[in-house]
């Protein structure tokens, strides 16, 4: 009898990883996501199910241990889990809402080091300074042609969401902005 | 680069996050199966193409994802003022007078 055959889901960036002064560039493997829309009626019903309260202004995230709910807009949300998944929470809430599990939709990025925000501006027009971006702000925008979802993590740490069909641009992108900064930073 | 304030982001972000949706304030028909040939082609398919101010619908595609509606000079490409899809067309007089007042200084 043949063997069976052991299926494993290919990871379109594996461990990449560039790594430059002042800049590290890294694949996150893993994670949960959730794309999460809610009426205003039953936002607190859902937010006690997640155990983290559904941030309501623009451009905000809230955090509690290893879940973090970004603000996307008036209705929605994205909540992502490095360890458990948000969506067996909200299995058997009492409360309408549409949330869907896109854990192997999105992949993310995480940028850390001093440069992170210049590397990132080298795509995304946003101002990223501390004053306008500041650690917990987090938004959807662009990164050159690739839509991302960027939350400032630390001062210093960005993680960036893409689709993963998007995954090698994004990373190519940063690779490319980080080795040139790192070389303008150097200079 | 150009900023467009998004009235739900409560910002300015920059323009590639936006996408640009047609002529704001047309009002679909509730008798639809009433209209004439005529009265569905001047609501499905005639738009005024204004030189000057025009009312516009935009949307924050890249962004928070809302449609919203702008008041934008096609001539010099400036937005006067952006507000949320259902509001009413704003007055325009005192935003103009503050435009033409800059204008002079």
């Amino acid at each position: 009898m043949a063997k069976p055959l052991k299926l494993e889901r290919a990871h379109p960036l594996g461990d990449q990883n560039f790594g430059a002064p002042g800049i590290s560039i890294t694949s996150v493997r893993g994670g949960y996501r959730c794309s999460l829309r809610v009426a205003q009626s039953d936002i607190s019903a859902v937010s006690n199910a997640l155990g983290v309260d559904l941030p309501q202004a623009p451009k905000t995230s809230a955090r509690s241990a290893n879940r973090v709910a970004m603000w996307l807009g008036p209705d929605e949300w994205l909540i992502y889990d490095s360890k458990a998944n948000p969506i067996d929470d909200l299995k058997n809430i009492n409360a309408l809402c549409s949330a869907v599990d896109v854990s192997h939709r999105n992949t993310a990025i995480e940028a850390k080091g001093p440069l992170a925000a210049e590397v990132i501006n080298a795509g995304c027009p946003q101002d990223l300074s501390l004053e306008v971006f500041p650690v917990g702000a987090c938004s959807r925008t662009i990164l050159g042609k690739a839509e991302i979802v960027l939350y400032r993590a630390k001062a210093d740490t960005f993680h960036i969401e893409c689709w993963r069909s998007f995954a090698p641009y994004v990373f190519e992108l940063l690779r490319t902005a980080a080795r040139d900064q790192s070389a303008l930073a150097v200079r | 680069m150009l900023l467009i304030h998004c009235p739900y982001c409560a910002e300015e972000r920059p323009e590639t996050e936006f996408a640009h949706a047609g002529e704001a304030h047309i009002e679909r028909s509730t008798q639809m199966g009433e209209l004439t040939d005529e009265g569905f082609a001047n609501f499905f398919f005639y738009r005024d193409n204004t030189k000057g101010i025009t009312y516009e619908r935009w949307r924050h595609i890249h962004g928070c994802g809302r449609f919203f509606n702008a008041a934008r000079d096609t001539v010099s490409d400036k937005f006067l003022v952006t507000y949320k899809a259902g509001e009413p067309k704003p007055d325009l007089s005192e935003i103009d007078n503050q435009t033409k007042a800059g204008a002079k200084s």
